[in-house]
């Protein structure tokens, strides 16, 4: 059964085994508005927990996409580099951003679950 | 400092506006639908755009305005026929951009449109420079509605018939309800529109009746991407104090009639018309699709700094990021290679003529 769970830099993660899937959420692309322009990081690299693993920019401003996890990077979605609008559509679904193979599933703890990310992202945009 | 409201505060918010503060006044920067679908609907039919912000000048009193405001600007004023209307600055000493406007010639003086943020200060200089001689008002009664869009003379016609007959660059009296309005044909978005000049109290009705005759209020976003695709300067990104007119590439706006003669910071740009200037205004694409936004550092093949970006986001309409800054004179040609810094990597680009974007009236030309 997988997991799903939220950052404070509004990214979603859901683990299924080893193998992690991580995004923004809807709230976030909400707060950018039109997403032109994606970057991903490389697979194979590794990426540490808070760490840059990404850049949105929207036509306002470039804001970049930090994992909520360590761990070594197995794929990256290149749709979302090639139409970065996908983001805004469908931004915790096919929108996904990269695959993590991760390192310490401990890290999840640290993480909110739904009801805690929506109450967050509710306060921190009143 | 209080953060101002314009007439169409309550309309913005009625129409879903996100709401932010740009020169002392809560402005929309976008509505419901985004900039990307705003940027396009205002090329595809029309947009409505409060502009309220912007310093409306008038200035009137005495024989010798025209004279004396040539000592000021370096427009032809003489020349100009009443309800005509030219682009152009105010200048420093040494002959840096304190701000660009539009000089419009009225029935009894002139009407000069400023920057939201320099208005202010412009009425001081202004006033200074006429030695208190004459009649300044910068009003605060009236609001300015831009109409940009291949849709916008239909729009207007039909709650202001008429004004379809202004030429470019021209202006005139009309009436809405009972009350006198100031038309003219002008914009800041690559597209064929109107500014209006309208009582306070009035700009809300008319801009709903712009609404149901199919326009739609567009946000200050959009505007920067319509203006940036056009390839026009905003005053503070692409054009400030140490940057003369003749660097940012609009030597177009000063006519040969008045190199000669004198107006603040004439000394100046006539050495940079005789001697060539080091730094000029250029357009800027870059290859991929990464955005180089202001301030991001030009280099050249070498790795020698050359310049930096002033304005730079994704166009909406051509599709591509795109971008405006100064580079160094020799780096100024069109197609030569130059490269971008952001985020630490070094992105090439190709410098490329102005504007983005060109209307040809029949149809959208695409020029990236």
């Amino acid at each position: 059964m997988s997991e799903v769970k939220y950052s404070k830099e509004h990214e979603w993660i859901k683990l299924d085994g080893e193998e992690a899937t991580i995004g923004i959420t809807k709230h976030a692309t909400e707060m950018l508005g039109d997403i032109v322009f994606a970057e991903l990081p490389e697979k194979g690299s590794n990426v540490d927990k808070d760490g840059t693993a990404g850049v949105v920019e929207s036509t306002k401003a470039a804001s970049d996409v930090y994992t909520p996890v360590s761990g070594e990077v197995i794929d990256t979605n290149q749709m979302i580099v090639d139409d970065p609008s996908k983001i805004n559509e469908d931004p915790e679904e096919s929108a996904w951003f990269f695959k993590l193979k991760i390192k310490d599933k401990s890290e999840m703890d640290s993480l909110m679950s739904k009801e805690e990310y929506e109450k967050f992202a509710k306060e921190t945009s009143a | 400092m209080n953060i101002k409201k314009t007439s169409l505060n309550n309309l913005h918010i009625k129409y879903g506006a996100k709401l932010v503060e740009f020169a002392g006044y809560q402005m929309p920067i976008q509505y419901k639908d985004g900039i990307i679908q705003e940027h396009k609907y205002t090329r595809s039919h029309s947009g409505i755009f409060d502009v309220s912000h912007m310093g409306q000048l008038f200035i009137s009193g005495g024989d010798d305005l025209t004279n004396d405001l040539e000592k000021i600007f370096p427009a032809d004023l003489k020349k100009l026929k009443t309800n005509q209307s030219k682009y152009s600055f105010l200048m420093n000493n040494k002959g840096g951009i304190q701000d660009d406007l539009i000089i419009t010639k009225t029935s009894d003086g002139f009407l000069i449109i400023l920057n939201a943020a320099c208005k202010y200060n412009d009425y001081e200089v202004i006033k200074s420079k006429l030695d208190n001689q004459y009649k300044l008002n910068l009003v605060e009664s009236l609001s300015l509605i831009a109409l940009q869009g291949p849709e916008a003379k239909n729009v207007l016609n039909k709650v202001i018939p008429g004004c379809d007959s202004l030429k470019f660059m021209n202006g005139n009296n009309h009436v809405y309800k009972n009350e006198k309005v100031y038309i003219t044909r002008s914009g800041y978005t690559g597209e064929d529109g109107f500014e209006i000049s309208i009582k306070n109290s009035d700009a809300e009705t008319f801009v709903e009746s712009l609404i149901e005759n199919g326009s739609k209020l567009i946000g200050l976003g959009a505007r920067d991407t319509l203006r940036m695709e056009a390839g026009l300067c905003l005053y503070g990104n692409d054009l400030d104090n140490d940057t003369s007119p003749i660097e940012a590439n609009l030597k177009w706006a000063i006519p040969k009639s008045r190199i000669e003669t004198e107006f603040v910071g004439s000394e100046v740009l006539k050495n940079q018309f005789q001697s060539g200037v080091k730094k000029l205004r250029v357009g800027i694409k870059p290859d991929s699709k990464v955005i180089a936004r202001g301030n991001t550092k030009i280099y050249n093949d070498k790795n020698q700094e050359i310049g930096k970006v002033t304005s730079g986001t994704f166009g909406p309409s051509v599709e591509h990021p795109i971008a405006m800054g100064y580079v160094d004179n020799s780096y100024s040609t069109v197609n030569t290679k130059i490269f971008l810094e952001v985020r630490g990597k070094k992105i090439p680009a190709n410098i490329c003529n102005l504007p983005f974007y060109k209307k040809n009236y029949v149809k959208g030309e695409i020029n990236v």
